[in-house]
């Protein structure tokens, strides 16, 4: 699997990253390099393998009670915001 | 035939309700609605790094009580997804939901059309997922502002089958959702404060056409009135797109009430890559048959059961039942105030308090209720104090006329209708002799018009009632009164 | 004896016994650190205030009658734990004016035990990387040979443990980031089972591969602040609620019988001569102690790199889309507009190998792609688990080289991902299965530490730590500090 820079910038888009002109060169050669290096998976038989996504295999959500147990510290937890008005976090305009 | 003769349209509604826990469903903080700005968005909501969801039991029995009331499969294991997009709103960047395996599926829920006709409308899942917070605009110049009080409200999105066949059949399907959830006590249904939302589905396709059309979807439809709007409006223009040589773009559209149309949402246009996986935080969600078996213990008698009952049992119409089931606690008033009637002699005489209590309930006392703006359950006037006015109808105390006054009088005061009687002196005369007394004078000051009427002037008997009933201030019996009036009019 | 070479039972016992209040250990620790740190760039943070304070806290209560086992006891936190106040970087540019305003479970259980931490441990940023060359704040020198790498991600904790700096430190791993480290500075770590350690605080790379342990000279030491570390956790679903055993009592289990499995696919192709003559004699050694020693094969576990390498990156393209510049964080100047600020904040925040990463996983799991690269290798880790499952059904515990060979060069990798993510072969398997594992220190190639590998089956802590005790007990490679630190 070989990755283009479009190929990146579509990645880098999604990912919301800005990479420059000349490191989407950078990126698609090392992103390609990973890609057919992890591709030897596709050569392991897996069609009767249940997939693994959790190492707990068996364990189940354990499930809270409804409780409420926060209470407000909006001026603690906003001291590390770039930009905060009238208790909002402020950022550029939103377009729906 | 004319344009839109020849097109179905096809709808398929997804609504979120949020659902009725004390605190989120990932987090101890508490969801009530209205608090100032970000006050009750805790470490969690925020997607501060290092914390973690844990998840609220409440939710999930909620979860299941919906999947019952729907007839719907209960998963014994569901998994909670990651759905990956950027938005302000959003803390995480990503927002934890279902997306292979949802916790209910497979269901569906009786919708009566206009004609009466029954027609089912399937209900593909329900799954939980987390509220977004909400980004205001109001008084910022090229800003937003980020307000997470609602971040991580438990939701159930409930999915139906594009089933929908037109703008009145998705309203009648969403209101019967609406009337089960609040039924359930699992969501509170206030669809101006956004606990109750609804996303439309929209396409059309020629009649016979085996294929749906590309569908757009609708978001942001904050009212029943404004989903009908919506849909009507989308379903035209998407015929107009059409029969004008055009494609339909599946997107998102977003209703803008103010100006009665859809319009395109660019924003959400690009992330729609979403790229679920399972979220490594949460593990399988494991639902045994005991559970299942103790919510359905916990199961209400649903609004279908209750109005087929009140149809059986009480003698009422469908649409009478239909009406008082619209909402748990307008069925649950109805049934109080019937209780409370003294009990009648027979079947006949049951009917008929029944009938009156219905008519009491969904005319005067709606109405009432509507216009002070109130819930039934703040009613001024309770069950029981609307049962003590019924029976002073039903024993001939008052007038139904007399009734209305003094169920005013009741509704502005707290008294019972018995204080309100005899404080007025509105108890109905039965005494023949003062009826017969009033009958008199009537007929002494009116030589002309008696003259007339036993000439043959038959319509002058109104007049006489008009008049005698005048002269006993409204509280003769009215039967007693035409009784003794025709006798005595007739002459000796 | 001196004080920084003394064992934590030994500093325990010593601060019992009023040699020293913990004022004056905290403080020689951190003349230590201001001694030594800016060779080694261990620490990005030092909290000698707090510490000082903490110390005559402890103080106080072991005057009051209220001492622990380790009350007093010094040690410095990773800096991917949250701590109250005090920045909690992840070694990234993207978390430099970050303060944390609450503590990771890992610190506050260690707090209540009367641990005192000093500061904060150098790191590859965000946890991704085998050499501390990723980290913001530069990298750390290795104390054996300060032109080489300390490994990684922990490499500011095991630096930090190797030159005594501290007498403890801990770690998180999530591929190998507290064994390879261990193993390239001479001491001891260990990964415990994942669930045993609360990751509440502990800022997330992939979910569900990290796992917190601890660094130490020796596995006693491990033993001592393991137990206070571990146990259940309400706040981290991923918890396991299960009884914590006296690990430092358990030491004393005799080897005799033990049935130790050498991993055949992992002592040939790939492993450097140096390391590999190590690893065998410390298999006679375990034989002499009167372990059974027998040879197990896991035939996928060789793929458990390229597994990682798409199930590591999907859980942190997602666990880092939370770094957007609104509500912490970096945030880029002058934002044009909101994808300007979203994209400029994360790239100017963001180092190289986290973007790469993040891209990697963005890619595995995005449309098309996912069922190919995040559903096949989730498929592989369930192979390679049962593989495991299989061996321990013959062995108690399986043996390994922790690392391909001993500490590399500062830049001798970081032209090609592939290769530095190979230096982590022998310790992915142990984190795609949730097993615990521990790297002791077996000897040297030439002047450079080299680490043994032991793994274990779920919740064999206790095990573990006793088999690499008795290993200790014969062995002294765990007592060695690089001269300059003596």
């Amino acid at each position: 699997m070989s990755l283009t820079r479009q190929d990146v910038e579509g990645i880098a888009r999604l990912a919301r990253l800005k990479v420059s002109d000349a490191d989407l060169e950078v990126y698609a050669g090392s992103l390609s390099k990973i890609l057919a290096f992890v591709e030897q998976l596709s050569t392991v038989e897996t069609a009767a393998v249940e997939p693994m996504a959790h190492p707990l295999a068996g364990e189940a959500q354990r499930l809270r009670p409804d409780a409420v147990s926060e209470s407000n510290h909006r001026e603690l937890y906003q001291r590390n915001a770039p930009q905060v008005e009238a208790g909002l976090y402020v950022v550029p305009k939103v377009i729906e | 035939m004319t344009q839109e003769a020849k097109w179905e349209v096809v709808i398929g509604l997804e609504i979120h309700a949020q659902l009725a826990t004390r605190s989120k469903i990932f987090s101890g903080s508490p969801t009530a609605y209205g608090a100032e700005p970000n006050t009750q968005a805790d470490l969690v909501d925020l997607g501060y790094p290092g914390v973690l969801p844990v998840l609220n039991a409440e939710a999930v029995r909620m979860a299941v009580k919906f999947g019952l009331a729907t007839g719907s499969k209960v998963a014994a294991r569901s998994v909670f997804a990651r759905k990956n997009y950027f938005y302000p709103d959003l803390p995480k960047g990503y927002q934890i939901s279902q997306y292979e395996r949802p916790i209910v599926e497979d269901g569906s829920l009786e919708i009566v059309l206009d004609d009466g006709a029954r027609k089912t409308i399937g209900i593909t899942r329900a799954h939980l997922e987390e509220d977004a917070g909400k980004s205001l605009h109001e008084g910022m110049v090229g800003a937003s502002g980020i307000d997470l009080n609602r971040a991580g409200t438990p939701l159930l999105e409930i999915v139906s089958e594009p089933d929908l066949r037109s703008a009145k059949e998705a309203i009648a399907y969403l209101k019967k959702i609406h009337t089960l959830v609040r039924y359930l006590e699992i969501c509170d249904g206030n669809m101006q404060e956004g606990s109750f939302r609804c996303d439309a589905n929209v396409s059309v396709r020629r009649f016979g056409d085996p294929k749906f059309g590309t569908r757009c979807e609708i978001k942001n439809v904050n009212s029943f009135r404004f989903v009908e709007k919506a849909i009507n409006y989308e379903v035209a223009r998407q015929i107009d797109v059409i029969e004008g040589g055009g494609k339909i773009v599946q997107e998102t559209r977003l209703y803008d009430s103010a100006k009665d149309e859809t319009r395109s949402m660019r924003s959400k246009e690009e992330a729609n890559d979403y790229r679920y996986f399972p979220d490594p935080d949460l593990l399988p969600v494991l639902i045994e048959p005991a559970f299942v078996a103790a919510v359905r213990a916990t199961l209400p008698e649903l609004p279908d059961e209750k109005s087929a009952r009140l149809q059986s049992a009480c003698g009422l119409s469908e649409y009478d039942a239909g009406v008082l089931c619209s909402s748990r606690e307008l069925a649950d008033y109805y049934e109080a105030t019937l209780a409370a009637m003294p009990a009648a002699a027979d079947a006949a005489a049951q009917k008929a308090n029944a009938k009156l209590a219905a008519n009491w309930v969904m005319g005067d006392l709606s109405a009432a209720l509507n216009k002070d703006n109130l819930d039934v359950t703040a009613a001024p006037i309770g069950a029981s104090r609307l049962a003590g006015l019924l029976a002073r109808i039903v024993d001939a105390t008052i007038s139904g006329k007399i009734a209305k006054e003094v169920f005013e009088v009741m509704w502005a005061g707290g008294q019972t209708a018995d204080e309100v009687i005899d404080a007025r002196g509105l108890r109905q005369i039965t005494d023949t002799g003062a009826i017969e007394k009033a009958i008199a004078q009537v007929m002494a000051a009116s030589p002309g018009q008696l003259a007339e009427y036993r000439a043959g002037k038959d319509k002058l008997f109104g007049y006489f009632v008009g008049q005698a009933m005048k002269a006993t201030q409204g509280k003769a019996n009215p039967a007693a009164l035409n009784e003794i009036l025709r006798k005595m009019l007739a002459g000796p | 004896m001196s004080l920084h070479t003394a064992s934590i039972g030994e500093l325990a016992r010593g601060l019992a016994a009023g040699q020293y209040s913990a004022v004056e250990l905290a403080r020689h620790f951190l003349d230590r650190i201001g001694r030594f740190n800016p060779a080694l760039n261990a620490f990005v943070t030092v909290t000698a205030d707090e510490a000082l304070a903490a110390a005559a806290a402890a103080d106080a209560s072991r005057a009051a009658g209220r001492a622990g086992v380790l009350t007093g006891v010094p040690i410095a936190h990773k800096d991917i734990f949250c701590t109250q106040g005090v920045k909690t970087s992840c070694g990234s540019r993207m978390l430099d004016n970050f303060i944390a305003p609450y503590d990771a479970t890992v610190v506050s259980r260690m707090a209540a035990a009367g641990v005192v931490y000093l500061g904060k441990t150098n790191m590859d940023e965000f946890a991704m990387g085998s050499s501390n060359e990723t980290s913001w704040y530069g990298p750390v020198r290795n104390p054996w040979d300060p032109s080489r790498v300390p490994g990684g991600s922990s490499g500011g904790s095991a630096a930090a443990v190797a030159g005594r700096l501290v007498p403890a430190a801990t770690g998180t791993d999530t591929g190998g980031s507290i064994r390879q480290p261990a193993a390239l500075v001479g001491i001891s770590g260990i990964k415990p089972t994942y669930g045993r350690v609360s990751r509440y605080g502990m800022i997330a790379f992939a979910s569900s591969l990290d796992q917190a342990g601890i660094m130490a000279p020796s596995a006693e030491d491990c033993a001592y602040l393991l137990g206070a570390m571990a146990g259940f956790d309400p706040r981290d679903s991923t918890s396991v609620d299960r009884p914590v055993p006296d690990y430092v009592a358990e030491l004393a289990t005799p080897l005799a019988g033990l049935r130790i499995g050498v991993l055949r696919e992992f002592m040939g192709e790939g492993l450097e001569a140096g390391t590999g003559d190590r690893v065998r004699e410390a298999i006679d050694v375990y034989r002499r102690l009167g372990a059974t020693v027998v040879d197990v094969s896991c035939p996928k576990l060789p793929l458990s790199v390229p597994t990682y390498y798409v199930v590591a990156p999907a859980e942190c393209s997602s666990n880092l889309s939370r770094f957007d510049g609104v509500r912490f964080g970096y945030r880029c100047e002058n934002p044009r507009d909101l994808l300007d600020l979203y994209q400029r904040s994360r790239a100017e925040g963001f180092g190289p190998e986290v973007q790469r990463r993040i891209m990697t996983g963005t890619y595995v799991l995005s449309a098309g792609y996912y069922d190919a690269y995040y559903l096949q290798a989730q498929k592989v880790r369930s192979l390679i688990a049962d593989d495991f499952r299989r061996a321990f059904t013959e062995v108690d515990l399986i043996l390994c080289p922790t690392a391909p060979g001993p500490a590399f060069p500062i830049g001798a990798k970081v032209d090609d991902p592939v290769t530095m993510y190979l230096n982590d072969i022998y310790t992915i398997g142990a984190n795609l299965a949730g097993l615990p594992a521990m790297s002791i220190p077996c000897g040297f190639d030439g002047a450079l530490p080299v680490g043994l590998q032991l793994i274990g089956p779920h919740f064999s802590e206790s095990r573990m730590l006793s088999a690499a005790h008795a290993y200790q007990r014969e062995t002294d490679w765990h007592v060695r500090v690089p001269a300059a630190y003596a």
